[in-house]
């Protein structure tokens, strides 16, 4: 099941929004398609984002795959926990190994990101097509 | 990846993989496993315990005749002449050049006959590149599709083993085979691999393919035997500096180049691309493959540009982080220079240049008995 506390996006980030902030991080479909996680690369605290720019890297053992943010914003917190232990994002995509906390500039950015629902009917088609 | 219009091969473990949930890939145009649990766990698995591979997508091809041995030894430029029967050796078809059309396995299981197991991508090359060369007193077949390969490897897999086959296992060598049976099938079990650890490749027909791998598993099971995947017989390969053809060594690079002049036996006679490698080793090899580990963060991988001395030297051959001893790791040609173990060199990861440092090889080297 997909939490539906959050948004998602097109490239399988979510992005959980909360009094201005929004946490940013890789579905539980992206980490299944990338296999073992072994590396991921963050931005700096302060950076600034606009929504679908790349804002860093994430490693399977076989794959590089970049990360989109979904919504434009300062960089406020990075996870330096996941950095040092990759495998978070295989056991706890949803939770501990949330990626970053933006500064939401503009929430109005949210509504163009599509509900659990939404996305569940677009996982199911790229499933299948 | 391949881009002809052929269709995808099988191998005959192919329901079998679907059965045990392997994620399918193309390779060398065939449908294999890339992976069934976790490449990591994969990993550990042969580390610590055993794996078992389908390498049935390689390529065996027989030589047999009165000039079956002269053939094969102006092809290779290993010592075909000091295999006994039973005994294996790594080798390699030269070019004029001393480079690689392909690395490869001779076998002798005859007085004059001999099975040659190629990389699975190369199958039609070699075998054209051999046919043009065959002396009339040497037949040359390619069996490839006849035989299932499976690769049973890790520390438990001679005591998975023991109890399925007549093959005397204890008394068996490293690079020796027998043949006899395994689970009631006809079967060639070599002492060989490409992981780094004890194990054994046995060879049987293909209709008998999947009950013997069916039984390994079962058998096996208590003893911690898992089927593993071609990403992490990468990896594992990678640790223990295997080269891998179209990565690490191919038609540019020469054999001396590849660091692997072991398998160049100078006394033997002549072959082809001897007089190209005795030159280069004359004058000195002007580059080297070496192990390299990163220093600063980032995965170093193939094709990323290499800095030695802060100028462009030649692109990662192979790169990956290395599961078991946890570090990120690669090969590259680097010139003579900048090869010793401690030179500092760097890698564009994309766009970025990130320290790494040369290491003696292999990365990783089992404890022996």
């Amino acid at each position: 099941m997909l939490p539906e506390d959050r948004k998602y996006s097109k490239e399988h980030e979510w992005v959980k929004a909360e009094g201005g902030r929004g946490t940013v991080g890789i579905t539980d479909y992206a980490q299944k398609q990338l296999g073992d996680v072994v590396y991921v690369e963050l931005p700096e605290v302060g950076k600034k984002l606009s929504s679908m720019q790349v804002f860093g890297t994430i490693e399977s053992v076989k794959a590089v795959s970049e990360l989109f943010c979904p919504v434009s914003g300062e960089v406020v917190e990075v996870n330096g926990t996941v950095v040092d232990k990759p495998e978070l994002v295989n056991s706890d995509p949803y939770g501990k190994a949330w990626l970053l906390v933006v500064a939401i500039e503009n929430e109005g950015e949210l509504s163009s990101l599509m509900t659990a629902a939404e996305y569940q009917v677009y996982l199911d088609q790229e499933g299948t097509g | 990846m391949s881009t002809s219009d052929s269709p995808l091969k099988r191998t005959p473990l192919f329901d079998l993989h679907r059965e045990l949930g392997a994620r399918i890939i193309d390779f060398a145009g065939y449908e294999m496993p890339v992976e069934f649990g976790g490449v990591v766990e994969e990993h550990l698995r042969v580390r610590t315990k055993a794996g078992l591979f389908d390498v049935s997508h390689m390529g065996e091809f027989f030589v047999f005749g009165a000039e079956g041995e002269s053939f094969l030894q102006k092809l290779t430029p290993n010592d075909v002449s000091r295999l006994a029967i039973g005994q294996a050796q790594y080798s390699a078809l030269t070019t004029e050049t001393g480079t690689f059309v392909d690395d490869l396995l001779v076998s002798r299981t005859g007085e004059s006959r001999f099975l040659v197991v190629v990389n699975a991508s190369n199958v039609e090359k070699d075998f054209a590149w051999m046919e043009s060369r065959r002396p009339s007193g040497a037949s040359l077949v390619n069996a490839s599709d006849d035989y299932a390969l499976l690769a049973l490897q890790g520390p438990q897999s001679e005591a998975i083993l023991r109890p399925l086959t007549d093959v005397d296992l204890g008394a068996m060598k490293y690079y020796r085979f027998a043949q006899g049976r395994v689970l009631g099938e006809a079967a060639t079990v070599s002492r060989t691999g490409y992981t780094g650890e004890d194990g054994f490749e046995i060879l049987v027909d293909a209709g008998a393919g999947e009950k013997v791998a069916r039984g390994l598993l079962e058998r096996g099971a208590s003893r911690g035997i898992a089927p593993i995947g071609l990403a992490a017989r990468d990896t594992l390969r990678l640790e223990a500096k295997l080269a891998l053809y179209g990565n690490d060594i191919d038609e540019d690079h020469s054999v001396l180049e590849a660091d692997l002049e072991w398998i160049v036996k100078w006394q033997k006679g002549d072959f082809v691309g001897r007089e190209a490698l005795a030159r280069q080793k004359e004058e000195g090899v002007a580059r080297k493959l070496v192990g390299f580990e990163m220093v600063d963060r980032g995965i170093a991988r193939h094709g990323y540009p290499v800095f030695a001395s802060g100028s462009p030297s030649d692109t990662v051959t192979s790169g990956s982080f290395a599961p078991y001893l946890k570090k990120n790791i690669g090969l590259a040609y680097l010139p003579a220079a900048s090869s010793a173990p401690g030179s500092e060199i760097e890698i564009d990861i994309r766009g970025r240049r990130a320290k790494a440092v040369v290491v003696p090889t292999p990365f990783y080297k089992r404890e022996r008995k």
